[in-house]
């Protein structure tokens, strides 16, 4: 117990790597049962090929017969510092959504880029969507350096393209870039005698050196409404603890509604010595007097509040077929506010691949294209900067029954 | 806030979203640790009063101890009991032996959940699957559609983002939501310990065997272990190269019988 805890994701272009590293860093690290290398070997032998790392992740009997990944999985393994949770995103264009539901969810990533084929679409694509999602620590690495004979130029020159990629997207620099090859094992967990010019770390060093998801407990408080309970004879709100903390007499704020109430209790089940609920909790509290209370509003800190308004300018991120248009109605989910929107101007249409700007003020967003949006909501919602309380500066579009996009709301541009 | 406190939070965040956007929702229990636990946590949400029923898809051929436990805690932790038996196949003597388990699994299970969501109307059901039991399982979404034929379609899942899930839907689908995808088979044991949560006994070693995974009787096959309490468990599991469901017929009958099962309807 007590071992810290990281997700990463693994991303890049179709065909780079990733399900593979994937399994050398079971095999590596001894995480994979006896029983699964049996599996994986069993069904390799049926299909006639040679042991294959990656079919320890895809699982799907169509990515194995196609040799790719479709949709997104997530696995386990530890080192002596951490306990990992792997979520393996999938390199097709086709299945962009699938790996942004994938990224959506960590807290570091790893790209890997081919030393063959260098920085291809998808590589770049998502880079962006890295960038986008604010995850910044992030390893790249050149694999299957085994296929160009371990060079160091070459090395050198795929490194110097990404580079070039993420100053151009206003990225920062990659936390770290490191050659492997993950079918042979360099600098994976070891290190690589193929490569001695390079003295940097191996995959799992580097990854050691993350840090798990920041602790917001002693920012200014923000509780979004997720419900409100009769039980007995208390109406307990409920909600998660964003940032900040949340204690018995604490005097806090109701928005959008600006009324002022006092934390009566704390609510715990089994537990009538709660006073304090701390940042990243789902807990329930009392207010003492009785304020008009619902989904979607936001407890908040009486001085550092965050913004009520009710026009947003966002990146936008769109994942369906069906594209966006100027002057529809939508639904936009931000934490557990959900709002009716017009979209009220595309400023901008951007290729995510090469980043360039299609089309400025334009009439529609495509499938896979980022846009500087402006959205009007038919209400006021409760937004925030996204670096701050990441769960109130980002958003969802629905788009009939589904998710169609996801957007981080641009602060200080508002109105 | 520790480890488990972060899996629990996430957990019942999920449940309570589940509650608030459906409202007319079971939670499937099947007396295995997994679920045990989940409806640990759902007590947690609602604070001991769970404004939907629990739901045992009785095969008939589950242990006696699986029976004996469910009746009991039920009735302490007063969750209205719904029971789906698919009784017409029952008549028709379906069982694994002669049917097979693509057979059995499918009409006792599958088919008798698909009756028990008619029957009751289910908008939503929350089930205690989790991402490392099973590869396919991996795949999974938090919140997971199917379509009225019950399928699950996995080439072509929606989005999920962040902790925005999906609310909508159409027709006679139903939501599968899962909120305990991220625990991990170590996390529920060392979860059970410190909740004290009770746990039906073939868990535990005698004679140097004992069940790491529990369901119908002809299907479950001990492993040799003299864990014989949850301390010993943890430090087995921290040790073992076998998978969980390694005593579970119906994951490796056929290479992707889980997937074939799953995209039926299988829990």
């Amino acid at each position: 117990m007590g071992k810290e805890h990281l997700k990463f994701v693994i991303v890049g272009h179709v065909d780079h790597g990733k399900s593979t590293l994937i399994g050398r860093l079971f095999f590596d690290t001894g995480c994979l049962p006896k029983e699964k290398i049996e599996e994986v070997k069993k069904i390799c032998d049926s299909l006639g090929k040679e042991l294959e790392f990656a079919y320890v992740m895809d699982h799907l009997e169509e990515e194995r017969d196609q040799g790719i990944t479709i949709d997104t999985a997530q696995t386990f393994f530890s080192t002596k510092k951490r306990d990992y949770v792997i979520i393996d995103a999938p390199g097709h264009r086709e299945f962009t959504k699938n790996m942004i539901t994938g990224a959506s969810q960590a807290e570091a990533a790893i790209l890997i880029v081919d030393a063959e084929e260098g920085v291809q679409e998808q590589t770049k694509r998502h880079a962006y969507i890295l960038k986008m999602l604010g995850l910044d620590q992030v390893i790249v690495v050149i694999n299957k350096m085994d296929l160009v004979n371990y060079d160091e130029s070459r090395f050198k020159e795929v490194s110097k393209d990404i580079k070039e990629f993420l100053n151009k997207i206003g990225a920062n620099e990659p936390t770290y870039i490191i050659p492997i090859s993950a079918k042979e094992g360099d600098n994976v967990a070891k290190k690589s005698e193929n490569m001695k010019w390079f003295e940097g770390m191996t995959i799992l060093e580097a990854l050691d050196t993350f840090k798990s998801k920041m602790d917001r407990s002693n920012l200014a408080l923000r509780m979004p409404v997720q419900d409100v309970y009769k039980i007995d004879d208390k109406r307990i709100i409920v909600g998660r603890v964003e940032a900040g903390t949340i204690s018995e007499g604490d005097k806090v704020l109701i928005l959008p509604t600006e009324e002022n109430a006092v934390i009566a209790s704390v609510e715990e089940f089994l537990n009538p010595d709660k006073k304090k609920a701390v940042c990243g909790e789902s807990t329930g509290i009392v207010t003492k007097e009785k304020a008009f209370i619902d989904r979607g509003m936001v407890l908040s800190d009486k001085e550092d509040k965050p913004i009520v308004t009710s026009t947003v300018k966002a990146n936008l991120f769109w994942m369906s077929k069906d594209p966006l248009r100027k002057g529809e109605t939508v639904t936009l989910k931000c934490a557990t506010e959900e709002a009716s929107c017009d979209i009220e101007k595309i400023e901008k249409r951007i290729d995510s691949s090469t980043f360039e700007v299609l089309e400025k003020d334009a009439s529609e967003l495509r499938n896979m294209e980022v846009g500087e949006v402006i959205l009007k909501t038919n209400k006021e919602i409760i937004v925030d900067d996204f670096n701050k309380t990441p769960e109130l500066g980002r958003f969802v579009i629905e788009k009939g029954l589904d998710t169609a996009g996801g957007g981080i709301i641009i602060m200080g541009e508002e109105k | 806030m520790d480890h488990l406190d972060e899996l629990e939070s996430k957990s019942i965040y999920i449940i309570r979203e589940a509650y608030k956007q459906f409202k007319n929702i079971a939670v499937l229990w099947s007396i295995g640790k997994d679920s045990t636990t989940l409806m640990w946590l759902v007590r947690k949400a609602f604070y001991g009063k769970v404004p939907f029923p629990a739901l045992h898809i009785d095969t008939s051929f589950k242990f006696k101890e699986i029976y004996e436990f469910r009746d009991k805690w039920a009735k302490e932790w007063g969750f209205n009991l719904v029971i789906g038996r698919n009784e017409e196949a029952l008549k028709r003597g379906v069982n694994c032996k002669t049917s097979g388990a693509l057979q059995c699994c499918g009409q006792l299970k599958t088919e008798a959940l698909k009756q028990a969501i008619a029957k009751h109307g289910f908008k939503a059901l929350l089930l205690g699957i989790r991402r490392d039991e099973h590869g396919i399982r991996a795949k999974e979404r938090v919140f997971s559609p199917r379509n009225k034929e019950f399928q699950w379609n996995y080439k072509d899942q929606p989005p999920e983002l962040w902790d925005q899930y999906k609310n909508k839907q159409e027709g006679e689908q139903h939501i599968r939501v899962h909120p305990m995808l991220h625990w991990t088979e170590l996390d529920i044991w060392r979860y059970i310990k410190r909740e004290n949560i009770p746990v039906v006994s073939l868990y535990f070693a005698k004679n140097g065997k004992r069940y790491r995974s529990i369901g119908c009787e002809p299907c479950c096959h001990p492993i040799d272990s003299n864990a014989d309490d949850i301390d010993k468990i943890i430090e087995e599991l921290k040790t073992t190269k076998v998978a969980e469901r390694s005593g579970r017929s119906q994951d490796k009958e056929a290479a992707y019988m889980m997937q074939k099962l799953r995209s039926l309807g299988y829990m």
